[in-house]
């Protein structure tokens, strides 16, 4: 199906790369004259501290465009991404949004990455009554009620009553039912709504919290505070913390030896590459939220084929090399808009609306179907355990085994190991 | 043991340890901006450039991070005397350094932090030595040496410059150019050149520091970012231009922070410790160890 070559796809990418590097960067892949492009815009950080999944959210973009061309487009148009880098800076968004809808005219307008930048460009998007298809946003539309947002991400539209549940399922198990749990979190609006999903199910099942902090994205020494968990002798700890974070979080957990019966939670950063090569046996038994594990429950149509061609592509665009995280997502993310444009047949922002409320769509990340929010008819958070991890090599996560799907059930491919922690 | 003095031992310890990373990321900011009056803010950029430099030459050639780190001193002070020829150049001859100057370094940490976008991606770095693994159980009390060998560097690099000012002639020269500029040309000696050798030293020690920095975490363009206002703290409670002072803030902010994170939780940490400058401040104006005007 797909005729483009890799050096093309190649191309693509790094001429996306270059051209989005600079705060008013662009891409433009080159078509004939009077191609007529359907013109996709979006901000993304490619810079600051949400650039790695930024670039990763860009590189699979890119994928679906050139694949997408080399199929003759969109409704016989061939797509155009046109893109800015917002440097991880929300105030930075609103502007760039203005100036796509304004100045470029895009056709079309997708997100950023995550709720932080997200928020800041629904105003203008809504204005403009455009339909939005956000990634990795999580419940901004709950203040906005926007009836045109979408949002690819699985932890659909009630996490505080869904997010952490497939975690305390897996506690569940453990040969002693947790009695008490240990809660983390980073000052953000992801993390404190995990936490607050980990509360309010832990309090529902009886399960006493005995920790319950936050910390400033600021914080360099875990030690202590970690420490401090300890003391309190938790069954369980459920962290919520961004990336750098977490990597201190966990160096900190294994220099003091602190081994509960389970640790993890809502902590981004070990689904990446360079958490999986730097921790190596450090997440052994480490059960956490997670999108995407190659195991056998999430063999979807074409996810590995796209999979191949990122982790070629990866390297040279430096960004995340295995792309177990947000690439899938971000590609279906566009898959979603290839369908809904298929179907109404015209750029109609309303009838895309309708269509994307009304469809189910069929994606590399499997059946994909919208509620009322927006956000993912039914979530499906995953919850992996890291097992039988020796060293930092990355070949191992290409594979099943590896990060092992504890919850949901449907999905699950393993039994729980504990405690946290041991060496493999 | 009691649990609690437990608890504040260890806290105590690791908070030692975190002042020693944070006293390798502020003394070559006590030479800049405490000696020489310029608010150097691109200082934690040029850390985190020295600690990417690391991991690449030190992945490279497989050499520790501290080595490295210490060997690209050298590069680093080059770099530091060209970044002042500019800033002299274009504003402190004219004047102009107290806003267009800050500016200037602003220019220079974006500059860094999307230059180090571009060249390795945003993607966090890391290396590793093998000692960066190992924990030393001294009773009840832990002791990574990740945060103890950085710390150990960082002191003993600050040891060295403290002796080379104390007893060099053009340490002397640079302590007294932070006093008085003008009455060093009467002694024959070019200001702007001792200001030039001094910047250059403190952009060194921003290497050295990128090295300790690789030991203790992953770095990532925009990691300098979390250490601006705490190295910029640590040189004024220290007392601008004091390097014991600035080694001695440093220990009490990284004792602070990890005290107050152990027993009130680590939201509080960067508001106690913040506090304490300001209480240090209202008692000491010129800082613990800085000379009343």
């Amino acid at each position: 199906m797909n005729t483009t070559t890799r050096r093309e796809l190649g191309r693509l990418a790094i001429a996306a790369a270059i051209g989005g590097a600079g705060a008013s960067g662009a891409a433009f892949p080159s078509f004939a004259q009077g191609s007529n492009p359907i013109r996709i815009g979006y901000s993304m950080s490619l810079s600051g501290g949400l650039a790695g999944n930024g670039r990763a959210t860009q590189l699979a973009h890119q994928i679906w465009a050139a694949e997408v061309n080399a199929r003759g487009g969109i409704l016989g148009r061939p797509v155009q991404i046109v893109f800015y880098d917002d440097q991880t800076n929300g105030g930075q968004v609103p502007g760039i949004y203005t100036k796509l809808l304004d100045v470029d005219k895009v056709d079309i307008v997708t997100s950023p990455y995550a709720t932080a930048m997200i928020a800041p460009a629904m105003p203008v998007v809504m204005q403009r009554n455009m339909c939005f298809l956000t990634i990795f946003g999580a419940g901004v539309n709950t203040a906005f009620k926007y009836d045109r947002h979408f949002n690819m991400n699985v932890v659909g539209d009630n996490m505080k009553e869904t997010y952490a549940r497939g975690f305390l399922d897996i506690a569940a198990k453990l040969p002693s039912p947790p009695r008490s749990i240990a809660i983390l979190a980073v000052d953000n609006d992801f993390a404190q709504r995990a936490a607050e999903s980990a509360r309010f199910l832990a309090k529902e099942r009886g399960i006493r919290v005995v920790y319950d902090r936050s910390y400033p994205p600021s914080t360099v020494d875990f030690t202590p505070t970690i420490r401090s968990i300890a003391a309190t002798r938790p069954d369980v700890v459920f962290i919520a913390s961004y990336p750098p974070d977490s990597n201190a979080i966990l160096r900190a957990t294994s220099e003091l030896r602190f081994q509960p019966p389970m640790f993890g939670g809502g902590m981004v950063g070990p689904q990446l590459a360079a958490f999986q090569q730097q921790l190596g046996p450090i997440l052994n038994n480490l059960v956490n939220w997670d999108v995407y594990s190659p195991e056998p429950t999430m063999q979807f149509p074409g996810v590995v084929a796209f999979l191949e061609k990122y982790r070629e592509l990866a390297p040279r665009e430096q960004a995340d090399l295995l792309g177990n995280y947000i690439p899938p997502y971000a590609y279906a993310q566009m898959q979603v808009l290839e369908q809904s444009l298929t179907r109404v047949g015209k750029i109609d922002q309303a009838a895309l609306a309708a269509d994307m409320h009304a469809s189910t769509f069929e994606t590399i990340v499997g059946s994909v179907k919208f509620g009322a929010s927006g956000e993912w008819a039914e979530e499906r958070n995953l919850y992996v355990q890291f097992q039988n991890i020796r060293d930092g090599d990355l070949e191992k996560y290409k594979r099943a085994g590896t990060k092992v799907i504890l919850a949901p059930s449907r999905l699950a491919t393993g039994q729980l190991q504990h405690p946290y922690g041991p060496p493999a | 043991m009691d649990p609690d003095l437990v608890l504040l031992l260890n806290g105590i310890t690791s908070g030692l340890l975190l002042g020693g990373l944070y006293a390798a990321a502020a003394c070559g900011l006590a030479v800049s901006f405490g000696m020489l009056d310029i608010v150097n803010i691109a200082h934690p950029a040029l850390m985190v450039a020295g600690g990417f430099l690391v991991v690449v030459i030190g992945t490279a050639l497989g050499l520790d991070p501290l080595l490295v780190a210490v060997l690209l001193a050298l590069p680093f002070y080059l770099l530091g005397t060209g970044i002042y020829t500019v800033y002299h150049h274009f504003f402190e001859r004219r004047g102009d350094e107290a806003l267009q100057g800050l500016a200037f370094f602003f220019g220079v940490m974006f500059i860094i932090e999307v230059g180090l976008v571009m060249a390795f991606g945003p993607e966090q770095r890391f290396l590793d030595p093998p000692y960066a693994y190992v924990t030393w159980r001294l009773g009840e009390i832990d002791v990574p040496l990740r945060m103890l060998v950085p710390g150990l560097l960082a002191m003993a690099a600050i040891g060295a410059l403290w002796l080379f000012l104390q007893r060099s002639f053009t340490g002397l020269a640079i302590a007294a150019v932070a006093q008085d500029a003008e009455a060093l040309r009467l002694m024959a000696i070019d200001p702007v050149r001792i200001k030039r050798f001094a910047f250059g030293i403190s952009i060194a020690l921003a290497a050295v520091a990128g090295g300790a920095l690789v030991v203790v975490q992953p770095v990532e363009p925009s990691s300098g970012q979390v250490f601006i206002g705490r190295v910029f703290a640590v040189c004024i409670m220290g007392g601008m231009g004091s390097l014991p002072g600035c080694i001695l803030a440093a220990f009490v902010f990284g004792v602070v922070e990890n005290v107050t994170a152990t027993f009130y939780g680590p939201s509080w940490s960067p508001a106690v410790a913040f506090g304490w400058l300001l209480l240090v401040l209202a008692f000491r104006p010129q800082g613990l160890f800085g000379k009343a005007a």
